[in-house]
């Protein structure tokens, strides 16, 4: 395979034995991680800078405006000012919050994208951490989150808070279902819950395209969900801004509000991330069978390039459907839930699972 | 089984409206010549207003000097706050040999004006109508009465006929 040549592994073996040569076993370890944590930590940074103005600017196009166009070359540096000015913003409190967990709430939101994101393939030998169960283990860590959000929302003491908490508590665990059984659509078909090996089985053609319609139903159904597991417009009950100020995050101002910020962005690219990996292939390149001067071509294009460009279209799928739709119900958010998408992917899923049964994918 | 048939168009009919609110959005996203955003200091000189802005009352003089004002007084009437004052004499017409009302001053203040549009409305020779400009700030509010009628105008002949 000619993407090869941008494998990423080589680069990580020789930073390891390098480090290996200077300290023992142990200290490698412990330096490692600090090295990805840092580099994780700077990618968060990016991506809420990046992510947001992307966000103004789309919203802006989208309504017939124009956006942030002031600061810096078409308003480019409008995010690293207001960042600028949420430091500078002084913390404040509520006399009768409970301090502590009040503080606690917008790390664990922080810390449970920061897990999840530790499983994502970025490129050929670009992830954080492979793991044999990587889908389960992003399903898992990703619904950490939640919990802060009901921290923050009962911590706060406000009642608007609170009721924006446990909306985003029943909306989260409803949708939860259906996000994790649309990824087991394709499960099935790899066979595999580790992400390199999904990513690899791909390597003839995207599941969406070779998984026949179940595939493309349950993609459908993922972004939907996705979109509400993120607490994104058209499920954003949790902040609706007209009914509860700005929900569970009501309180919360300066640098703690920003961390509710970052990890909404964050969560957005993670859920857009695996939705790539699972159904447009990662950081597969775009392969036709019996092409093969196209899939030549197409395999040129370094790696990262191509899982940074499928994340990003499945981004902007998210932020048109937000600046589309209006926003639903809190019933009419569990019916969709409850009374459409779970069964429409259960049978999905039993279909799919005849098909591979019968080898009619190819 | 009709439920279930139901069901199926329920969700498909759900789905094609989604798509159509999705095409609204496309088209606009698709389309960046039809934004509407006006960048004002920098656009100033190319700045157009739409046409039923209301930035402040306006009395169109001719190239003659002339106005259309007879000094009726129907739009100090009219106005629900007092933002329109008419000064006003009698004074000898030349030709007639009588004497006849005419407009000295149409005094204006701006500083009190809701943009109602009210005067305009009740004026019956169309003297007065809403100019587009905006750019009102200044430093004394004195400043902000203004004389509509300009120096040496008189009033146009025919339109009391």
């Amino acid at each position: 395979m000619k993407f090869d040549i941008y494998d990423f592994s080589v680069l990580t073996a020789s930073i390891h034995q390098l480090l290996g040569e200077m300290m023992g076993e142990t200290a490698v370890m412990i330096t490692e991680m600090v090295i990805v944590g840092i580099v994780f930590l700077t990618l968060f940074a990016i991506l809420g800078l990046a992510l947001v103005y992307a966000e103004r600017k789309v919203c802006a196009f989208f309504q017939q405006r124009l956006g942030p166009m002031r600061v810096g070359f078409w308003g480019t540096a409008q995010t690293v000012a207001d960042a600028i000015k949420l430091l500078l913003k002084e913390p404040l409190m509520t006399k009768s919050a409970d301090k502590f967990l009040f503080n606690l709430a917008p790390f664990i939101i922080i810390v449970a994208s920061f897990m999840a994101i530790a499983a994502v393939p970025f490129a050929l030998g670009l992830q954080a951490i492979d793991l044999d169960i990587g889908v389960f283990y992003v399903t898992a860590v990703s619904s950490i989150g939640v919990a802060g959000i009901l921290i923050a929302g009962w911590a706060s003491n406000n009642k608007y808070s609170l009721i924006g908490a446990m909306r985003s508590g029943a909306q989260i665990v409803s949708y939860e279902l259906s996000v994790g059984l649309s990824l087991l659509t394709i499960v099935v078909l790899t066979g595999s819950l580790q992400f390199s090996e999904i990513i690899e089985s791909q390597r003839e053609g995207w599941w969406i395209f070779r998984g026949h319609i179940p595939a493309f139903i349950a993609f459908v159904i993922y972004l939907i969900a996705g979109t509400a597991e993120t607490n994104r417009g058209p499920f954003d009950l949790a902040e609706a801004e007209s009914e509860l100020t700005a929900g569970f995050h009501t309180e919360y101002s300066g640098m703690k509000f920003a961390f509710f910020f970052l990890a909404e962005f964050v969560n957005m690219f993670i859920i857009a991330a695996i939705g790539a990996t699972m159904f447009l292939g990662g950081w597969m390149p775009l392969h036709f069978g019996g092409f093969t001067a196209f899939n030549e071509v197409m395999d040129f294009i370094p790696p990262i390039f191509w899982f940074l460009g499928k994340t990003a279209f499945l981004i902007f799928m998210m932020m048109w459907f937000k600046w589309t739709f209006p926003r639903l119900r809190i019933d009419q958010l569990l019916t969709l839930e409850w009374k459409y998408l779970l069964p429409i992917n259960l049978i999905n899923i039993l279909i799919m699972a005849f098909i591979v049964l019968m080898g009619w994918y190819f | 089984m009709k439920a279930i048939i139901n069901y199926i168009k329920e969700v498909v009919g759900g789905v094609k409206t989604l798509i159509n609110g999705m095409k609204v959005t496309g088209y606009y996203i698709s389309h960046p010549k039809e934004i509407i955003t006006q960048q004002y200091p920098e656009n100033r000189d190319t700045l157009n207003m739409v046409d039923r802005f209301r930035g402040e009352v306006i009395m169109p003089h001719d190239e003659n000097n002339e106005h259309a004002c007879t000094g009726c007084q129907a739009c100090e009437i009219a106005c629900p706050n007092g933002t329109i004052e008419i000064i006003q004499d009698r004074i000898l017409n030349e030709e007639t040999g009588k004497k006849k009302k005419t407009i000295l001053k149409h005094v204006y203040h701006l500083s009190m004006c809701t943009m109602c549009n009210l005067c305009i409305e009740a004026c019956p020779t169309d003297a007065i109508e809403m100019g587009k400009g905006f750019e009102h700030a200044v430093f004394d509010r004195s400043q902000l009465t203004k004389v509509l009628n300009k120096p040496g105008s008189k009033l146009r002949a025919g339109v009391e006929e």
